[in-house]
């Protein structure tokens, strides 16, 4: 008993600092890349790198939920493309019917609570197979956006929006300070919240947490929600070129289940954090960074990424088999 | 040493993640002879066994076969010194014909499949157990008992000296185990040795020679079956007086609170019982009876396909597991692992589940001081073995999961609580604390439906028993007429 406990102790202890190993990932990298090229550490360039990934940030925090349910969820791409291309559409006056800003977001929200809700029907009801169903939904999003735009760029003339798109509170970009918002709001929903909890639990053992009088179907159907309305807001943040466009966010899916993994979600649900998940998008986001700095070209860039991918996952492979 | 033995096993010790599952047991084993070998649920029989055939590397000990010395170690090295073994759940490929079932380890030369000879050599083994199957069925198409037969000929296939049956039984009808039983019989005649495990006392005394009875990981008695009575070797398993085990019970039976009538769903059909306040109501049956699937329709977790069900008079239309839950039923599932326990997470978060409600505001923000504070209370009460209440609940002693499952219902409220197969794998200190749990339940007018296989239990714990078969009820017992005799008859009767 004596032995048991004091194992206790020290694997715990192990498993605890094991648990901020991302943030200790992405520090050593922001002070490898700082060596590397004196213009990483600058303000410029850290906005740039945040701005940059606001909106994979807002995407992978709706994938974590969905990841934790032990779903996933590809059409986040998509949906953001579609977003990006309803709202733009709707606000565009060179139509007669240009229609007001809280209005058009409200419909385009709506239009990605389509998505969702049906994805998130069909796996917690239908018992279907999310990989399946959001396939599916992956390619019909990015059909329906191309069928909207016709294949062209919509411009954004709405001040407001373009506002939001280019300016910055003490230079902090307003996409940045959203996608802050919405990583606090799934932190401390996952962490404080009986929703958050059974969201994990479910993951973890969905078929204990039914056989407790919980509706788990429900739950399941809401993460699939909450991610497709994520996927506007991060579509919208990603049109920050002032235009609404069906090719955007082409491979977001694959960068927000990259940058779960890296945070040490597993796939097979009930394991993840949205600090880590954060730490996760970031690291993603400096390797390219760091990258395009030291003018590394492209598609080396892309093998390098999936290299790092699978180190991240193997240095914290112990604890994920536990 | 007169004898020569088959196996000789000793100081055999495995432990799973520091829990010692086998402390030094010797087991023994003559050539041509039934050995039954008896314990409690996981009292460390089948680890034993799984070390004999090789699925298991031990910890320490030594394993002689036929006087040399086994290395053992992988199922491969098992099978070549001549260990066969049936194991509770079949380990069949359902879409593949018996015969490659059978031999799915030597199919063929070069990785080519002869498909003739394969054929004649399976049909050679099925003969000789005295059945006629044909071997070019598909598995999935034939009986439980033939399955049974199928795993027996394929241990037997590699010419096997040593057959070890893990309950094969619980699966069969009386007139299979019959057959199974003249099976065993021949082989013994032909030399082989059998270890039999199994839970039946009558079986035993009726087909073995000698007994091996296990407690806690060690050999509590061993011999020659004339030497001991059925209450004996009872007594050895349990480790105590039959008479101390189930704690007597003030509680009365009083008001219905719990009407079924002509319940149907998959699996079973035409149920009707009644429970009443502060009575244990027992559901016997063998694996696959349909009595998992009758309380999981009753509580919602399955659809229903006919029938009524009455709370407290009042007609219910459960369809969830979450409306059974707010009508006031409770289940305690049979799997805690896959059912009752989120695993990876902490005793408290465990024990809130169900009634997130109570450590958390209006609004859904989790109070973590009350969740603790219940987690506290209820680990006192249950007398849970819990360092701290946020370890993971995985940490956690069969036993004491156990009481956890049944923590985090008592965190809610509820009238009825269904338990299925409450103590499979729980240590026996446990058992008799979940025990007096249920009596003081009872004692508050809660109605209590436990499922058990384990007969002692049945009669030990319940004011009343219903059997069923093959999806239907075969019968009830009142508490005085209930013996092992008269249950196993219940569950004979039906079959004629």
């Amino acid at each position: 008993m004596m032995e048991n406990a004091k194992r206790n102790t020290v694997w715990d202890t192990m498993d605890n600092l094991r648990q901020y190993l991302p943030v200790a990932v992405l520090l050593v990298l922001v002070i490898i890349s700082s060596l590397l090229s004196k213009n990483f550490l600058t303000v410029q360039n850290i906005f740039n790198l945040l701005r940059q990934n606001a909106g994979t940030v807002i995407v992978s925090m709706g994938m974590l939920l969905v990841i934790l349910t032990g779903g996933i969820d590809l059409s986040v791409g998509s949906v953001a493309a579609f977003s990006s291309v309803l709202f733009a559409t709707l606000l565009d006056n060179r139509q007669a019917a240009a229609l007001p800003l809280p209005l058009a977001l409200l419909l385009t929200l709506l239009g990605s609570l389509a998505f969702g809700a049906l994805c998130g029907y069909l796996v917690a009801y239908k018992k279907m197979a999310a990989f399946v169903v959001t396939l599916a939904a992956m390619t019909a999003a990015r059909g329906v956006a191309y069928m909207i735009s016709h294949a062209k760029t919509i411009p954004i003339t709405n001040e407001v929006v373009n506002v939001f798109s280019k300016g910055n509170v003490l230079k902090v970009p307003y996409s940045v300070i959203l996608a802050l918002l919405i990583f606090l709001c799934v932190a401390f929903v996952l962490r404080f919240t009986s929703y958050g909890r059974f969201v994990q639990a479910i993951g973890s053992n969905e078929n204990a947490v039914r056989l407790s009088g919980i509706r788990t179907s429900m739950f399941v159907l809401s993460v699939y929600v909450v991610s497709s309305l994520l996927c506007t807001f991060g579509g919208i943040v990603e049109s920050r070129t002032g235009v609404g466009d069906a090719r955007v966010c082409e491979g977001l899916e694959l960068d927000a289940i990259a940058a779960c993994v890296i945070g040490g979600a597993s796939l097979s649900g009930g394991k993840g954090t949205a600090l880590n998940t954060l730490m996760g998008v970031l690291i993603l986001g400096l390797i390219g960074n760091i990258m395009a700095l030291k003018k590394v070209a492209p598609y080396p860039q892309q093998v390098i990424k999936g290299v790092i991918i699978i180190a991240a996952v193997l240095l914290q492979g112990k604890r994920n088999k536990d | 040493m007169g004898q020569a033995y088959r196996v000789q096993m000793q100081g055999i010790q495995k432990a799973f993640a520091g829990i010692k599952a086998l402390r030094g047991v010797d087991f023994f084993l003559l050539p041509g002879e039934i050995h039954a070998l008896v314990g409690e649920n996981g009292a460390g029989k089948s680890t034993l066994m799984k070390v004999l055939s090789g699925a298991y590397a031990m910890d320490a000990g030594e394993v002689r076969i036929d006087g040399k010395p086994a290395l053992l170690g992988t199922p491969r090295r098992g099978k070549e010194l001549g260990v066969g073994i049936v194991y509770q759940e079949f380990e069949l490929a359902d879409d593949l014909t018996i015969a490659e079932n059978i031999l799915i380890d030597r199919l063929g030369r070069h990785g080519i499949v002869h498909w003739k000879a394969l054929f004649a050599k399976a049909q050679a083994v099925i003969h000789g157990l005295g059945f006629d199957i044909d071997v070019r069925s598909l598995v999935r198409d034939i009986s439980v008992a033939y399955k049974q037969v199928v795993e027996i000929a394929k241990a037997l296939s590699a010419d096997a000296k040593i057959l070890i049956l893990d309950e094969p039984t619980a699966v069969l009808t009386p007139t299979e185990t019959h057959k199974l039983f003249e099976t065993m019989r021949a082989l013994k005649a032909q030399g082989v040795s059998i270890v039999y495990i199994s839970h039946r006392m009558e079986e035993i005394f009726s087909v073995c020679d000698r007994v091996t009875i296990m407690r806690d990981g060690e050999v509590t008695g061993s011999g020659p079956l004339a030497s001991f009575t059925p209450d004996s070797v009872v007594e050895l398993m349990i480790g105590r007086k039959l008479s101390t085990m189930y704690p007597p019970r003030n509680a009365r039976p009083g008001a219905e609170l719990l009407r079924v009538e002509g319940l149907s769903g998959r699996a079973f059909s035409d149920i009707g019982f009644t429970l009443h306040k502060g009575e244990v109501l027992g559901i016997f049956g063998l694996v696959g009876s349909g009595r998992t699937e009758i309380v999981r329709a009753i509580f919602g977790a399955d659809a229903r396909k006919g029938g009524k069900v009455w709370l407290s008079g009042r007609e219910t239309h459960i369809r969830s597991p979450h409306q059974g839950m707010r009508q006031g039923l409770a289940l305690i599932p049979e799997n805690r692992k896959e059912q009752g326990l989120v695993l990876d997470q902490s005793i408290s978060r465990n024990m809130s589940l169900c009634n997130i409600r109570r450590v958390s505001q209006p609004r859904g923000i989790l109070r973590r001081r009350k969740e603790r504070a219940l987690a506290e209370e209820l680990i006192a009460r249950l007398s849970v073995k819990a360092g701290n209440p946020i370890n993971p609940v995985k940490t956690l002693s069969g036993g004491n999961q156990q009481k956890v499952v049944i923590a985090k219902w008592l965190a809610a409220s509820f009238q009825v609580l269904i338990m299925d197969e409450p103590t499979r794998g729980v240590d026996v200190g446990a058992k008799v604390e979940i025990y007096q749990i249920m009596n003081q339940l009872a004692a508050q007018g809660v109605g209590i439906l436990m499922i058990s296989s384990e007969l002692n239990e049945i009669i030990g714990m319940c004011d009343a028993v219903m059997v069923v078969d093959k999806g239907r009820k075969m019968g009830a017992l009142s508490k005085e007429e209930l013996s092992e005799k008269s249950i196993m008859k219940l569950v004979v009767g039906g079959k004629q």
